[in-house]
């Protein structure tokens, strides 16, 4: 087994799940996963001893980025909004209570938040990285990490709640 | 500290992320504040609830073999050629072979002085976890009983590890394996978290006093090894540093119950 093969083949997982969530469907997720391993195969002399998941994931997340920009062009980068201006915070309400049927709904909350969000929430809950992990995986400071991923929970709650009180669950 | 300075800090305080001053800061105002104790509450309930119930969408089997068979055959990662002119390229080859060699002794002699018994060892138990997560042999035995477990290693081994299941500490027990490191036949114990898995080397080591975990990171794979009570201890996984500290602490500090 080369070293390639034992430093960056763990990761697929990892890998796909990240394209998964970024693209929102398993087909392009599967394209853009292999794309990045190949690009990944490429690169690998630039890659020097440390963390290969998160070298790895950040070439995902640059590969899909693209991706996004050509095809999603609107979704993506219209409502991302990073500042916590709402006067309220939606975390300080009271509980929510789901019903057993009601488990699709955390998978379209989170779908709903933009890609910056969204990502924050996959890497971190999903994924377990630490914010130092993903400061490298999205190239931001460590401090944007914490306060993306503040914002990104927020609306998250945000949306679970909105939909718990429609009845929606899809 | 107001609740609005907080609004960011307590996310960093529930994930364990924050500097000892700033720590102090937002646990004195959490204390004083319920407003914020509810946040908190509820940023760690939401927490749980979005690992329990959003997916983590795994690699299919076929995915995986796909992007094997995509990779190049050759096994060597090319390296671009230096686009150079006729007259010069031959001085520039001689000059990047020189580097190269001196480079290379170089790197020789540093890898003699720092590759020391631990981090031999330290490979091997990391190649033996990536092994142990690709060839889809990660247990001998899958159980999450210890007392199912723990006499499996019976007549395999000429030892008998100590085995805890720790499902109650977020970390449950899913199996044990036998493992071959630094020349003997090892016992491993495999742990899960969320998605990741810890393989934990345990063997005896006669005579060798007590140590102290300490942490180390091999090809990007988080190493903690720690000896007690004349055992070798590795735990090895791609969970992040911290939450495989945690796991350490209650090994090597077990509950008094």
């Amino acid at each position: 087994m080369s070293r390639f093969e034992s430093t960056v083949l763990p990761h697929m997982d990892a890998a796909y799940n990240l394209a998964r969530w970024l693209t929102g469907n398993d087909h392009d997720a599967q394209d853009l996963a292999q794309e990045s391993t190949l690009r990944a195969y490429r690169f690998f002399g630039t890659f020097r001893d440390g963390d290969s998941r998160a070298w790895l994931l950040k070439i995902v997340r640059n590969t899909c980025y693209t991706w996004l920009k050509k095809n999603r062009a609107r979704e993506t980068f219209d409502e991302f909004d990073e500042e916590l201006h709402s006067a309220d915070n939606p975390l300080a309400g009271g509980e929510i209570v789901l019903r057993n049927s009601d488990r699709n709904v955390f998978n379209s909350a989170l779908e709903e938040l933009p890609p910056e969000f969204r990502e924050m929430i996959v890497l971190h809950e999903l994924e377990g990285l630490s914010y130092k992990e993903i400061a490298e995986i999205a190239e931001i400071p460590i401090g944007t990490v914490m306060s993306r991923l503040a914002r990104a929970r927020e609306r998250l709650r945000e949306n679970l709640a909105r939909r718990i009180k429609r009845g929606i669950t899809t | 500290m107001n609740c609005d300075e907080a609004r960011i800090l307590i996310h960093g305080h529930s994930d364990g992320e924050l500097e000892t001053t700033q720590e102090r800061e937002i646990e004195m105002h959490i204390q004083s504040c319920p407003n914020c104790a509810r946040v908190l509450q509820n940023i760690s309930n939401q927490r749980e609830a979005i690992v329990e119930g959003a997916t983590y969408f795994k690699a299919s089997p076929v995915l995986k073999r796909r992007i094997q068979a995509a990779l190049p055959r050759q096994q060597q990662v090319p390296v671009p050629l230096l686009e150079i002119g006729r007259p010069w390229r031959s001085a520039v080859q001689a000059f990047v072979a020189i580097v190269c060699v001196l480079a290379l002794t170089w790197s020789v002699v540093k890898l003699e002085t720092i590759s020391t018994e631990t981090d031999r060892i330290g490979e091997e138990v990391v190649a033996s976890h990536v092994r142990s997560l690709m060839a889809t042999h990660l247990t001998d035995v899958a159980s999450t009983d210890q007392h199912t477990v723990k006499p499996w290693f019976n007549g395999k081994v000429d030892f008998s590890p100590s085995v805890v299941d720790l499902a109650s500490e977020g970390f449950p027990l899913i199996g044990g394996r036998l493992d071959y490191i630094d020349r003997r036949p090892v016992a491993v114990l495999i742990y899960q978290r969320r998605q990741h898995f810890i393989n934990l080397f345990i063997w005896p080591v006669d005579g060798k006093a007590d140590q102290a975990p300490a942490a180390r990171t091999y090809r990007g794979y988080h190493v903690v090894h720690w000896t007690q009570s004349a055992f070798d201890f590795w735990a090895v996984s791609d969970l992040n540093q911290k939450e495989l500290e945690d796991l350490t602490q209650l090994l090597w500090a077990p509950k008094k119950h």
